[in-house]
């Protein structure tokens, strides 16, 4: 059963009706709604098309957190092979809402990390709501540098909020952290390749998606704040969340734009929470089109392609 | 000197708090009280020399008093695209600018320059709070990658101190960019075999904590600076608990094993000469001596590099 965002709502309704419909057909043989059905199927599928060709951006972020939308473990499930966590930061803890570990990629072998959400209440719990503490960006740090040592290609998958939100998370360094990982990307001499799944959360973000190529998928967001802090600070006013999203240009279309998206991966009708599959398979082709193209790139130039990528950052900004 | 700020001052406050004191002359202290006269607190570097609380200072104070005989260069900064995502919050991003640039007759929120301090040649980069809370924009990221370049063509240290409340969010994205872009700038020297030192003053949050701010080679901050990225309010309010006394403050970092050193913003030049100048292997400054201004000051750096004999 889908969960329906606010926007949906007359979706839920017509694909409701249909539902009823089809529910009556079943108990009452002689009914024959197949017509009237499928004129319901026809309505619905037109509204999904015209909903979701012309999302605002704060329906994208909507969508980007959609809680049915395929997480981190989904594709790592489905993409990957022989995949072997590896856990702790050799401090202090193992963060759960970051996974990571040895995998191969088209049988290749490669050090796959990514925030994971989780998906009901526990694992929600369980994973942070995919916020990591400090040792999460540790953790990340010690896999880069191993996968650096054995000449293993990087992939990130993003998907978090932001850092979290806690007194031991500063206590222990939650900013030295992020910086560290930050730094860690940018050492490379392997290729990183990151791919936004649905939430680009501002630091949280930054600190494992300074990449050599940065895939977001249609639908997903990437931004330096949330719409509803921004709302809060510069409106004043947490009920201007749209307004933020929208004047914060978070979308992967505006990221594209700004040169700090390489590759924009569509997304099925509806959102990737409509067909997982589908987004998933997506996601494996556009991976493994881009570290094929990386390939191309000297070993010795992968780290100052990485850099310039950020140099030159902000040489344009949107057309008018 | 302690005559005076236990008798005579006291006296001059009962005196002064009894009628109204021009802003421009008397300033008070935000700690403690005391009305401090301009001039005083200006030679004390803004802090208050009753309680020796950390008042703001401006950027171009900073260098002023940072450098020998308060004589610097501006490093040229390359201007950025101006309001790349063409933001308006309740009011223009382009107004903002204006605002923040009349209020403060800064370019931006980041002055670099170079110059020696107790005959120390280093570069310095000074984040500007009053300039839209020090933000982290791009020119600000500019500014930093100019320092980095012009200390790595030099052969010298960068001195940094930040000041911000974060990314300029009116930048969106390319605000955030700019952590990259400043960490990139933290390798420049680091390739160079160049120290990178941070004075982290109050406050420092947000990304600029999670980027350049916290990669120095020595990590010195003020007395009481608030330092942190994640903010007081949204973290209380996430783990449903009151924050300890002193929380995300210089030195509650210095105890939690976050920085070198919490050191009084009136000691810092001497400080800084001091660790500088054993890790770029000069000898130690030598007291008071201030280059007499007839000689050029190339010609000391040259001669600094032997010892000095006494
Ligand atoms: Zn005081």
């Amino acid at each position: 059963m889908t969960q329906y965002l606010d926007f949906e709502k007359p979706l839920a309704e017509i694909e409701g009706k249909a539902e009823e419909l089809r529910a009556m057909a079943r108990d009452n043989a002689e009914m024959d709604i197949e017509k009237e059905a499928a004129a319901l199927d026809k309505k619905s599928a037109d509204l999904l098309k015209s909903l979701y060709g012309n999302l605002t951006p704060w329906r994208k972020c909507q969508v980007a957190r959609h809680p049915e939308r395929p997480h981190c473990k989904d594709y790592i499930a489905a993409l990957f092979t022989d995949y072997t966590p590896l856990a702790g930061d050799r401090n202090f803890a193992d963060d759960h809402a970051i996974m990571g570990g040895l995998a191969r990629l088209d049988g290749r072998a490669v050090m796959v990390i990514g925030h994971e959400k989780g998906n009901d209440t526990k694992s929600r719990i369980e994973h942070n709501f995919g916020m990591a503490r400090p040792e999460g960006y540790r953790k990340a740090i010690r896999l880069m540098n191993m996968a650096n040592r054995f000449g293993l290609p990087v992939v990130t998958l993003v998907d978090t909020p932001g850092a979290y939100p806690g007194k031991g998370a500063e206590e222990r360094g939650q900013s030295e952290a992020i910086a560290r990982a930050t730094e860690a990307c940018l050492e490379l001499n392997v290729p990183l390749v990151s791919v936004v799944i649905g939430e680009g959360g501002s630091g949280g973000a930054v600190a494992f998606a300074t990449a050599n190529r940065v895939l977001m998928l249609e639908h997903s967001i990437y931004s330096v704040i949330s719409p509803e802090g921004c709302a809060s600070i510069l409106w004043k006013d947490a009920a201007k969340t749209q307004e933020a999203a929208a004047a914060l240009r978070l979308t992967a279309q505006n990221l594209k734009e700004l040169g700090v998206c390489d590759t924009i991966i569509a997304e099925p009708l509806g959102g990737a929470h409509r067909g997982a599959q589908t987004a998933i398979a997506a996601v494996g082709k556009a991976l493994t089109a881009t570290l094929k193209d990386l390939d191309k790139v000297a070993a010795d130039k992968i780290r100052l392609d990485r850099r310039k990528k950020y140099l030159d950052l902000g040489k344009k900004g949107l057309a008018a | 000197m302690n005559w005076i700020t236990n008798y005579v001052r006291p006296t001059i406050n009962s005196l002064f708090s009894r009628r109204e004191v021009p802003d421009n002359l008397w300033t008070k202290c935000p700690e403690c009280g005391t009305m401090l006269f301009h001039r005083e607190l200006a030679d004390n570097l803004n802090v208050c020399t009753n309680c020796g609380h950390h008042m703001p200072i401006t950027a171009r104070d900073r260098l002023t008093a940072l450098f020998d005989g308060g004589i610097y260069t501006e490093v040229k900064v390359p201007e950025p695209v101006t309001d790349p995502l063409q933001f308006r919050d309740q009011k223009k991003y382009t107004d903002r600018l204006k605002d923040a640039r009349k209020k403060t007759g800064e370019r931006d929120a980041m002055l670099v320059a170079t110059g020696e301090i107790t005959r120390t040649p280093i570069v310095a980069a000074v984040q500007d709070f009053s300039f839209m809370g020090g933000s982290m924009s791009m020119y600000v990221g500019n500014a930093i990658v100019a320092a980095a370049e012009e200390a790595v063509k030099l052969g010298r240290p960068l001195v940094l101190f930040s000041a911000a409340g974060g990314a300029r969010m009116q930048e969106g994205i390319l605000g955030l960019m700019q952590m990259p872009r400043t960490t990139i700038a933290v390798q420049m020297l680091k390739e160079a075999g160049l120290p990178y030192i941070v004075v982290l003053t109050h406050p420092t949050t947000g990304g600029v904590t999670a980027s350049y701010a916290m990669l120095g080679d020595v990590q010195i901050a003020e007395p009481n600076a608030l330092i942190g990225f994640a903010g007081a309010r949204v973290i209380e309010q996430t783990i449903g608990e009151k924050l300890p006394e002193g929380f995300q403050r210089a030195e509650y970092l210095l105890d939690h094993g976050m920085l070198d050193r919490v050191t009084k913003r009136t000691n810092l030049k001497d400080e800084l000469t001091t660790i500088i100048r054993m890790l770029m292997q000069l000898p130690p400054a030598v007291a008071g001596d201030l280059p007499p201004p007839h000689i050029d000051s190339h010609a000391l750096e040259g001669a600094e590099k032997a010892p000095v004999k006494p």
